[in-house]
């Protein structure tokens, strides 16, 4: 058994791609050898700015003698096809062995395949794996034809056993494998032998070269804080910029360096975002003010002034930067302190949000007329929610943002602030965004529920009525994040309202801003449309009462007569949509999917809240006997119910009446129906679902008996009528709770 | 070489330290080319020689101009007229990035004491068609250079690939000099009879070439003089190789690739007047490449651009 030991040194790998290319690389070689017919043990992959490195354990010295067995044709066959065979298999029609088998007699051939030599494998294996890597870019250089991420110099790839090591034979595009490589390119650039992992290893780190990524991770980590410690400040942790920092180096010398206290007024987001997006720095903050003070940068090397030139080198770069971010900072405070941000909301006229839905001002526009609406149901006031929604994007047109688009809306509250707007409508321009990703928190101040919830719905009813729905993996507009978003927010915050009724009037304000704008008596019904929503809470009625004030009975081919199915078909889709994002939700907290389309057909299963506690509640209730009860209540009642509508060809939801009833049992069941029945709307009414569903369990019983005792199906009519009215009754009630028909099992 | 261990004390110290090293490597010490491009990149030098199987090497000093970063001399680091160094080898030898890191030795920054990184950064010249893979090179965390090993110009593959190093002169020299207004720079020695610093040379015409680009230039008259030179590239391409006067087969890449490079300025200079709106930029830039393109064509048919021959037919 040997080790081997395989190193591809480079010019420099951009830091994002070496830890996929790490994984990448063990994958294809023990993918390959494994396919080969060789084992291994134990493998692990490196990544560091200039190599990647693959150690595996266990490597035999040749894959094992094969011997394959194929069955071919009847003996008697064709002599075509045997010989076709014979080829196929690579035997001798001699050596071709007859079999009996219940089929006839038959011809087997018996190949064998002889081991071959793991140096053979491995570098064959290896060089398809070089040949083919899945770099996101990869380039040519010099006059070769081979393609790396950048220049490949040099190739190591040794077996070795306690007889010693060997060199894989092998040669890339004049690149030979050899033993050697180098360490650090400034610290130890020499060429060394390795004769396997742990030698490497060894002689790797004494040549200045951490080889595990993980490892300069966290020695950068550690010296950070605890440089920060020294000098009373907590590090800001950023993982992100970590795991680049350490693709960045192969030899990480942490170094803390101040920051000037003129620029102490800048804003904690700014500093950071500067020294991360230019510098890759870390920020050190007192961790009362939060304030920043300090920064960390990581060198490649040590030197013998401890690092004192190369820390004056990345103060004087980070006084330029921050001197540039505070001449942003201050023209901005000017416009928003001055002209309160008038200039940027009019320069955003002329900002294209998209080429088809307008500028970022019709986006403002039809963002605040939306949270104006959905203000009530967020638990905030109007007009302030539509002032706010005005102002929530003016930074956009700063300088700031322009600069470090990752500031939009932090920059906005700031300057929404000094414009003199009170904190809560100053922090709807920060919150607004939220939840940007699943570790974002969903907003939760009123105002800031409502324009979130607008800005989003207005996202997504755009590129509906544009017909640019997310297909596939492509979702270039972040749609799918939006939907989600909307059902965070709602959820999180436990929000009532009927989505469907805001989803169709802000399709209704795209209606408007893509109709022909010079007709103006169009724009005008669409305009009186969108009124009557508001009025009715639905379209439906909305368009029927506009078409009748402007005297037009019936709905034509005119573009508002085509409406009458547009809107609604629109908003199914889009409701479907955000109905499917809340699925894959529900599933994910562990719901059946069964129970969730139970409730999402429920006629008002666009009020989420509503839908997800009903959702919860039969599938918690459906976990307990009074679950099953309810079920099999339910179950025995339609069934019954539906042979006999068939049979009839009727349906058969007349009413039934007690006064039929003969059997005990059955008057016992007309009696708990009529218990059940008021119990279950006041449960109902108040949104109790478990209590609903209590009370429809404790039909079960009664149930039972009635079908125990009574003969559905006898000669009188209309005794047979008024039973199956009563199981129809029974129907009723349980599909008044959720679609108990979708339920499986 | 006296003294050159000792740290440069100009900015044309630095210009011809490096001129000096790289002649040293065996590149040609070529001039700027006398035409207004706004990258070192634009020299034919670079572009047309990147193209086709020739061997190629040679450095440079190119004046670029970027008329949207005229701020008047005040700025402490932004020109609208500034110097870039070029340095283009074909095929790019395998040791370029140490032949690069000799170079910042030579220039005076000691690797001992400074911190040289890699920092990936993919390059594109859409008015090139061009596009390479490689890196900004940071000294102490501060941008000194751009590495690019060249993988298209003007849409053709490169092959065999071209190195390119281009240097920010201006800053890397305020770097070396540790100044912190470009216009306090030594130009010349400071202790010479006549001492310049950057600003005495400079100062003025940046004000003036401000005030010009901004403001001035008179964006009708431009706007003709590109569409002139988008004319003439098509002339001159379109005439026929076949010259009756000499009988010789000459393909005019080179005098097309000037109109080329005369429209991408007259594109920034009205870029700089504000003129362009965001959908019509795109279409200025595909339009400096079709010429760019067009050329490059040519220049594949020419000798230089590695077709056999030159004064007979192609394949005569």
């Amino acid at each position: 058994m040997a080790e081997l030991l395989i190193e591809l040194l480079s010019e420099e790998i951009p830091a994002r791609m070496q830890a996929r290319a790490a994984d990448d690389l063990k994958r294809l070689v023990t993918e390959g050898l494994i396919e080969a017919g060789l084992t291994y043990a134990d493998a692990r992959a490196f990544a560091t700015p200039r190599r990647l490195a693959l150690v595996m354990g266990d490597v035999p010295a040749a894959s094992p003698d094969l011997v394959e067995e194929r069955k071919g044709p009847k003996v008697g066959a064709p002599d075509k096809a045997i010989e076709g065979f014979c080829r196929g298999a690579g035997v001798a029609r001699e050596a071709l062995e007859v079999r009996e088998t219940p089929k006839g007699a038959v011809y087997f051939a018996r190949i064998e395949r002889k081991g071959r030599p793991a140096e053979e494998i491995v570098a064959e294996v290896l060089e398809a794996t070089i040949r083919s890597f899945p770099w996101p870019k990869s380039m040519r250089w010099g006059a070769g034809s081979l393609r790396w991420v950048r220049p490949l110099h040099s190739i190591l790839c040794i077996l070795s056993d306690e007889t010693g090591a060997r060199v894989v034979p092998l040669e890339i595009d004049g690149i030979s494998a050899s033993d050697t490589t180098r360490g650090h390119r400034f610290m130890a650039p020499a060429s060394f032998k390795v004769t396997g992992y742990a030698d490497y290893a060894a002689r790797l780190a004494r040549a200045r070269v951490v080889l595990d990524a993980e490892e300069r991770a966290e020695t950068i980590r550690a010296a950070a804080e605890n440089l920060a410690f020294s000098q009373g400040l907590e590090l800001v942790e950023d993982r992100g910029l970590l795991a680049e920092v350490a693709g960045l180096v192969e030899y990480p010398v942490v170094l803390m360096g101040e920051i000037a206290g003129e620029f102490a007024a800048l804003p904690p987001e700014v500093l950071q975002t500067s020294m991360r997006e230019h510098q890759k720095f870390f920020s050190l903050r007192e961790a009362d003010s939060g304030r920043i003070t300090r920064f960390i940068t990581v060198a490649n090397r040590e030197t013998a002034d401890h690092g004192a030139t190369i820390l004056a080198g990345n103060q004087k770069v980070l006084f330029a930067r921050l001197s540039d971010a505070r001449f942003f900072w201050e023209n901005d405070l000017r416009v928003a302190r001055g002209e309160k941000m008038a200039p940027w909301l009019a320069a955003l006229e002329n900002v294209t949000f998209h080429n088809r839905l307008g500028s970022q001002g019709d986006l403002i526009r039809r963002m605040a007329a939306l949270a104006g609406e959905l203000a009530p149901a967020c638990g905030a006031d109007a007009p302030r929610a539509e002032e706010a929604a005005r102002i929530a994007k003016a930074d956009l047109a700063s300088e700031m943002v322009y600069e470090f688009p990752e500031l939009q809306g932090i920059m906005g509250r700031y300057y929404a602030l000094e414009a003199g707007f009170d904190a809560d409508t100053a922090a709807v321009a920060r919150d607004h965004y939220a939840p940007r990703g699943p570790s974002d928190a969903a907003p939760q101040a009123p105002l800031s529920r409502a324009v979130a919830l607008a800005e989003k719905l207005d996202l997504l009813a755009g590129f509906w009525s544009i017909d640019e729905k997310p297909t596939g993996s492509k979702d270039p507009f972040a749609l799918r994040r939006a939907a989600l978003g909307v059902i965070r927010i709602i959820l999180e915050n436990g929000l009532r309202l009927s989505l469907r009724r805001f989803i169709e009037s802000q399709l209704m304000r795209f209606e408007i801003a893509l109709a022909p704008q010079d007709d103006s008596a169009h724009l005008d019904a669409l305009r009186q449309i969108v009124r009557e929503i508001a009025r009715h809470g639905v379209f439906g009625a909305a368009y029927r009462a506009t078409l009748a004030a402007l005297g037009r009975t019936h709905r034509d081919d005119s573009p508002l007569g085509r409406l009458n199915a547009r809107i609604p078909a629109l908003g199914q889709d889009l409701m479907g949509f955000i109905h499917d994002r809340l699925k894959v939700d529900l599933r994910a907290e562990g719901m059946r999917h069964d129970v969730i389309d139970a409730c999402l057909a429920m006629p008002d299963s666009d009020d989420l809240t509503l839908l997800a506690a009903r959702a919860r509640a039969l599938g918690e209730f459906l976990a307990t006997d009074d679950g099953e009860n309810l079920l099999q209540g339910y179950r025995r009642a339609s069934n019954i119910l539906a042979q006999a509508e068939a049979a009839d060809g009727v349906e058969y939801s007349f009413g039934a009446d007690a006064k039929y009833a003969e059997a005990a049992e059955e008057k016992a069941l007309f009696a708990a129906l009529q218990t059940a029945e008021a119990q279950i709307a006041v449960a109902l009414g108040a949104e109790d679902f478990p209590a609903a569903m209590q009370a429809i369990a404790r039909l079960r019983a009664p149930i039972d008996a009635f079908f125990d005792a009574v003969q559905i199906n006898t000669d009188n009519q209309i005794t047979r009528r008024n039973r199956l009215n009563l199981l129809a009754e029974i129907r009723k009630i349980c599909l008044g709770v959720a679609d108990l028909s979708r339920l499986e099992g | 070489m006296a003294g050159l261990d000792a740290l440069p004390k100009s900015f044309q110290e630095i210009i011809l330290r490096l001129q000096a090293y790289w002649a040293a490597q065996g590149c040609a010490a070529l001039q700027p080319y006398d035409m207004e491009v706004g990258a070192g990149t634009f020299h034919p030098a670079t572009t047309l020689r990147a193209l086709g199987p020739k061997p190629w090497a040679a450095a440079y000093v190119q004046p670029s101009r970027r008329p949207t970063d005229g701020r008047y001399g005040e700025n402490p680091n932004r020109l609208q007229h500034y110097y870039q160094y070029q340095v283009i080898i074909k095929p790019s030898p395998p040791d370029l990035q140490d032949l690069y890191l000799g170079s910042l030795e030579a220039i005076g920054i000691d690797m001992g004491l400074h911190d040289i990184r890699f920092v990936e950064d993919d390059w594109e010249s859409p008015t090139l068609g061009a596009w390479g893979l490689g890196w900004e090179v940071w000294c102490d965390g501060m941008e000194v250079s751009q590495f690019t090993y060249f993988q298209q110009v003007g849409g053709h593959d490169c092959k065999p690939v071209s190195g390119e190093l281009t240097y920010g002169l201006e800053r890397l020299a305020m770097y070396v000099l540790g100044v912190d207004h470009v216009m306090d720079m030594p130009y010349n020695d400071p202790d010479a009879p006549i001492p310049l610093s950057y600003g005495d040379v400079f100062r003025q015409a940046e004000e003036e070439y401000s005030r010009y680009n901004f403001d001035i230039a008179d964006t009708e008259r431009l706007l003709r003089h590109f569409e002139d030179a988008e004319a003439e590239c098509a002339a001159i391409l379109a005439a026929p190789a076949q010259d009756p006067k000499t009988g010789k087969h000459i393909v005019m890449a080179q005098p097309a690739y000037d109109q080329a490079i005369k429209a991408s300025h007259i594109f920034n200079l009205l870029d700089a007047r504000g003129v362009i709106s965001v959908t019509e930029r795109q279409a200025y830039i595909g339009r400096v490449r079709a010429l760019a393109r067009a050329c490059a064509d040519a220049f594949l048919e020419t000798e230089a651009g590695g077709a056999r021959g030159s004064g007979e037919e192609p394949g005569a």
